[in-house]
């Protein structure tokens, strides 16, 4: 019996990973191409999450099929933060531009505290409570219904950076500045594009987020940690080592919160960070840089 | 002497003097709130250069310095309360503490050669481990908190640093003027030569025989020493301790706000932006209560924050002594 309850838990928590890792694309994709640190990654998924919630609560619009909305709108603040706040600063020491995400990321949490108060809210949809029966196993509805369409959204920016020209160019960008600049690459859009392609990545793990948890303004700064974590252990910059990375760290949380104790499952994760970056800091699927 | 003041305009001194003179002559004229806002701003100056030390001359970033802060106010609280060892001995244990966690995230990072914002993240990576673990311990008090005995607030009693709030303000005062004088001795000392060397181009230090880990790993001891110094006089200043708020990035980002907007590398810039942020805070927490709105008071914040990177990338304090005619090649203070 007890090996049923390891593997129902060991199932919830890579579904679980699953949209950890689409919330770590955001951060790997942004990161790999304009090497900036996105302090305010987790508040920008808020964000996401609040509109997921506004949407559900007054049209009442299923998380899921919010996403294409959370996504545009995210993806139109991130090309104006890039432009406008974070191009300005590329020029300057890591920590200024850490400083000034920390800033952005502190105007986001009290506008969305102004906005919506204090208060953990939900989404409850009308199948919350359905699960699926496969053998000894039991798969929550919502889960396996989040987990897959994080699953489809990365596979689809996968695509998008394979085959698209648009795509190719971005990795141009990340790959070599100078050499896109002098084939004529217009960087600035790019590296526009790039935020907000990030930023709508973001708003997909968001909204399907939401499904599973309860969404307050100060949710961010825990998420910003976590994606950072899978980001490092995945490698960045590396697109399937995010996915990886979002596996391993949700379900090793999960199972760690069943084996030790739930409050001690990040102290695995940060164990686990530490361990990488001494053992093999280009991550699990990075490639050295030196 | 003349490594102290050596190369400081006349005018530099004078001004010197007088704030220094204000700072001390300060408690006998200002009322209670104010005297604890100077303390607050004070704290934020002294930890802002320790902060400094490290990235500002040595070029290392610490995003984690709350964990150093912490570990030496954890130390000494332990010490206390289940020994009843006194502050003045506990600052021993707490420095020793500091410094060998300090040494260890250290020794981890250069001896792996993790760098820039890599290393960064190792240390929030061991601030906020240590911030899940102490909140499991519970001979430290775990989550619901670490409080040493409070008695009553009128006598001094300097050996165990119970007293009055101006007891706390001379501590914090002497405090930061030894760290300030410090500094300026460290930054135009041979290791001050080889931090910046090491800050500006590591591989061309290395190249001339800047032996880069000793250096770095000095760099990492001093300034997590001083933070340890900080955390005691932390602990038996609030007399509370919580994890949450003793080790958070949060806690570490407050730490290192000041000196970034005063100018990191500076000598002044620690203590200008304490005394601009600390009183800046107080100011939109009057001005906003009136709106009886959360979240206003830190999105004003933000805003600030955000104003002075993008308007004042260098910080405020090479701007302001340039006004004040003070910027004639002092040597080291401050990056061109």
């Amino acid at each position: 019996m007890p090996v049923d309850i390891y593997i129902n838990v060991a199932v919830s928590g890579l579904l679980t990973g699953l949209i950890y890792g689409l919330s770590a694309l955001g951060l790997s994709v942004i990161f790999g191409v304009i090497r900036i640190v996105n302090f305010a990654h987790g508040e920008i998924m808020v964000i996401g999450m609040f509109i997921t919630l506004v949407l559900f609560r007054h049209l009442g619009i299923d998380p899921l099929m919010s996403i294409p909305f959370v996504a545009v709108v995210l993806f139109g603040f991130g090309y104006l933060l890039q432009d406008y706040v974070v191009r300005p600063v590329a020029h300057l020491a890591d920590h200024m531009q850490f400083l000034l995400m920390a800033a952005v990321a502190v105007i986001l949490v009290s506008a969305c505290l102004m906005i919506f108060g204090g208060d953990a809210q939900g989404a409850q949809v009308s199948y919350a409570y359905d699960s699926y029966r496969i053998g000894p196993l039991i798969v929550d509805k919502v889960r396996l219904l989040a987990g897959l369409t994080a699953l489809i959204v990365a596979g689809a920016l996968f695509a998008f950076f394979r085959y698209s020209r648009t795509g190719k160019a971005i990795r141009a960008c990340g790959d070599n500045y100078m050499g896109a600049l002098v084939v004529g690459l217009n960087v600035r859009h790019l590296f526009a594009l790039t935020f907000a392609i990030g930023s709508a990545c973001l708003g997909a793990a968001g909204a399907i987020l939401l499904l599973l948890i309860d969404v307050h303004p100060y949710l961010g700064p825990a998420y910003t940690l976590l994606a950072f974590i899978i980001v490092i252990v995945g490698g960045m910059g590396s697109l399937p080592g995010a996915m990886l990375g979002g596996i391993l760290i949700g379900t090793s949380e999960a199972l760690a919160g069943v084996i030790l104790q739930p409050s001690l499952k990040t102290a695995f994760s940060f164990s686990l960070l530490i361990l990488v970056l001494l053992l093999r800091p280009q991550g699990l699927l990075g490639k050295p840089t030196q | 002497m003349s490594r102290l003041f050596g190369g400081v305009p006349i005018h530099g001194l004078a001004m010197l003097a007088v704030c220094a003179f204000i700072l001390v002559v300060a408690p006998y004229f200002i009322s209670d709130y104010v005297l604890s806002v100077l303390i607050i701003v004070l704290y934020f100056a002294y930890v802002g250069q320790a902060w400094n030390l490290m990235i500002g001359f040595a070029g290392q970033l610490s995003l984690g310095h709350a964990l150093f802060v912490g570990v030496g106010a954890y130390t000494s609280a332990a010490l206390f309360i289940h020994f009843g060892i006194g502050p003045w001995v506990g600052v021993f244990a707490a420095v020793a503490a500091s410094v060998l966690i300090g040494s260890v995230v250290g020794y981890l990072g250069f001896r792996f050669s993790i760098r820039g914002v890599y290393f960064a993240l190792l240390t929030i990576a061991f601030a906020e481990f240590t911030n899940i673990i102490v909140d499991h311990i519970r001979w430290l008090g775990g989550t619901e908190g670490f409080f040493l005995p409070v008695s009553n607030r009128e006598t001094i009693d300097l050996l165990n640093l119970r007293g009055s709030q101006v007891m706390f303000y001379y501590v914090i005062l002497a405090l930061t003027g030894a760290a300030l004088v410090l500094c300026r001795l460290l930054l135009n000392s041979k290791l001050g030569l080889y931090w910046q060397a090491i800050r500006e181009d590591q591989e061309s230090a290395e190249a001339i025989g800047v032996h880069l880990f000793r250096y770095k790993m000095i760099a990492v001891a001093i300034s997590s020493g001083l933070s340890g110094i900080a955390g005691v006089w932390y602990a038996f200043y609030y007399n509370n301790l919580f994890p949450e708020t003793t080790f958070s990035t949060g806690k570490s980002i407050e730490l290192i706000l000041g000196t970034v907007v005063g100018g990191v590398g500076t000598l002044f810039g620690p203590i200008l932006g304490a005394f601009i942020l600390t009183p800046l805070g107080e100011l939109l927490t009057h001005l906003t209560e009136e709106f009886k709105l959360d979240g206003i008071k830190q999105f004003f914040w933000g805003l600030c924050v955000a104003g002075i990177v993008l308007f004042r990338p260098a910080g405020l304090w090479p701007w302001i002594s340039g006004l004040l005619g003070l910027d004639q090649r002092r040597d080291g203070g401050g990056k061109p």
